[in-house]
């Protein structure tokens, strides 16, 4: 179990590779318990496939994340790979060196490949996620959406679930729409039931892709106190958005991410008042 | 037109009720079979595209949908009939028959309703921590099944009235009937016209129930 001061998530030079583009290119991240991180860039530059790497929606092709000091994710065998590559004689004892050491970190990690696949659902229900496009289950009604899986997972009975799923919805304002299915709803409505919809999972941590890009900017607002709130209650988050507004207010930390690379890292005071990398500057400066 | 002895004489129209339960009875069954069958082969088709699993069976499935819908269904009878099932009752090779048929049409209904459904559904099922069987089950098959019983039901319908070739094999649907009663009368207009009839009344009223269901649907199924 994971102590104060181990963070929740840790990533470690993580990379993502789609064929030959390569995304992320060594992300380090450490998510502490309580923590509230916004995540910001400009459009393809990774933000959205670093969160999906966290709960591997992605798998990632290089790197390490360890959730809650067990490692969901391992490869850093591809680091000596490239360095075995970079020595032209194949018989030197550098070589063979790496290559014995190569050959031990592949068998743990593949053991811990085929640990994860096992246990990868487990993992997931730790980690609750918020998507731009909402994807509630549209075949379901409201209720059903936020029981299925506390239900299916048997976290808990039918009866425990459809209490805390009111409870939630009472705290969202939507009780009322419980029985309704979710076709009926505005855009703001269907994100704050996909907000609840992860909550009942009771996860560790949550990440937000862009909560609010798809909405009407009248709804922007009622989402994003669901999730100031949700703050303010200690859940740790991760979020990924264009909402300065919610950034400087709300985030503990907030992150610059370029390149699939992370630029600049701060507390928000300083992070907007005194940025430090160039292309954070320019960025500031086309958003703000 | 000789309405008395099609239907009325020696209770011939008891004949036409007779044929009339066959041909219901051998639609039922190759569309329970069918369903079946499709359903399965859809899946794996389905979780082979989306998963990279189950490159074998996908193939498998690939060489009974080329097969079956690549030759006609009387030759797929008559081998039955003749070749495969020979020791079976002849209404059993029908609904065998048929129902191996159709699955390769319903498989690829259900395929098609399946793929239209939004990956964000099954990304969503995965991020709250349900296997794939479960996001499957619950997500991705109601939603797909769903969009694709429009099709489905339209399949049906071409369904029962292919099944009009039975006779050939010695089952006496509604049309082995009118040929049962002309052998007796030796007219062919009107036994005919009463199976013509017959097939029509069943397919308008599957028509108007597909409406229905229709109609039902397009409530229940926006993007969520
Ligand atoms: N499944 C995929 N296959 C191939 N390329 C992908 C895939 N997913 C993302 N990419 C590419 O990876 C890059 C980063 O995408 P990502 O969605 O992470 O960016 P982003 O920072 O979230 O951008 P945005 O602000 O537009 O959401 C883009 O160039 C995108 O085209
Ligand atoms: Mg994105």
């Amino acid at each position: 179990m994971a102590n104060t001061t181990q963070p929740l998530i840790s990533v470690k030079n993580l990379h993502k590779k789609f064929g030959t583009l390569e995304v992320l290119k060594g992300v380090d991240l450490d998510v502490q318990a309580g923590d509230v991180i916004a995540v910001i860039g400009p459009s393809g530059c990774g933000k959205s496939t670093l969160l999906r790497c966290l709960n591997l929606l992605e798998m990632p092709t290089g790197g390490s994340i360890l959730l809650e000091d067990a490692f969901v994710f391992k490869n850093e065998r591809f680091i000596l790979k490239a360095k075995m590559k970079a020595i032209p004689d194949k018989k030197s004892e550098e070589y063979l060196a790496l290559k014995t050491e190569y050959e031990c970190l592949k068998k743990e990690e593949k053991l811990i490949e085929k640990t994860v696949n096992k246990t990868i659902n487990i993992h997931r229900q730790k980690i609750g996620m918020v998507f731009q496009q909402f994807n509630l289950f549209p075949h379901l009604t409201v209720l059903n959406n936020i029981t299925l899986a506390p239900i299916k997972l048997k976290k808990c009975t039918k009866e425990e679930a459809e209490a805390k799923a009111m409870a939630l919805l009472e705290k969202v304002g939507l009780a009322d729409k419980a029985n309704a299915y979710p076709s009926t709803l505005s855009g703001g409505q269907k994100q704050r039931i996909a907000i609840v919809r992860a909550l009942a999972m009771e996860p560790d941590i949550m990440l937000f892709d862009e909560p609010t890009s798809a909405l009407d900017p009248e709804m922007v607002g009622e989402v994003l106190k669901v999730m100031t709130e949700l703050a303010k209650e200690g859940m740790t988050m991760v979020v990924v958005t264009h909402e300065m507004g919610f950034a400087k207010e709300v985030a503990s930390r907030i992150i610059f991410m370029s390149d699939g690379v992370i630029k600049e890292e701060n507390a928000p005071k300083e992070f907007f008042e005194n940025p430090k990398d160039e292309r954070l500057k320019e960025f500031l400066s086309k958003v703000l | 037109m000789n309405w008395y002895n099609t239907l009325i004489k020696d209770d011939r129209w008891k004949m036409y009720v007779n044929g009339i339960e066959e041909t219901i009875i051998i639609s039922l069954g190759a569309i329970a079979f069918g369903i079946l069958l499709g359903v399965i082969v859809a899946l794996i088709k389905y979780v082979n595209k989306k998963y990279d699993r189950f490159k074998i069976g996908a193939k498998v499935c690939d060489l009974y949908l080329t097969v079956f819908r690549g030759t006609p269904v009387y030759v797929q009878l008559l081998i039955m009939y003749l070749v495969v099932l020979v020791a079976f009752p002849t209404r059993t090779t029908a609904i065998v028959t048929f129902g191996i048929n159709s699955g390769a049409y319903v498989a690829e209904i259900i395929r098609g309703g399946l793929e239209s459904v939004d990956d964000g559904q099954l990304e969503a099922g995965a991020s709250l921590g349900l296997t794939r069987t479960q996001v499957m089950l619950f997500i991705i098959l109601p939603q797909g099944f769903r969009r694709a019983l429009p099709a489905l039901f339209n399949e049906f319908i071409a369904l029962i009235k292919e099944t009009s070739i039975v006779g050939t094999i010695g089952v006496v649907d509604i049309t082995k009937v009118a040929e049962r009663i002309i052998a007796r009368t030796y007219e062919p207009f009107t036994p005919y016209l009463v199976t013509a009839i017959i097939y029509l009344v069943i397919v308008i009223v599957l028509t108007q129930l597909l409406k229905l269901l229709e109609k039902k649907l397009a409530k229940g199924d926006k993007n969520g």
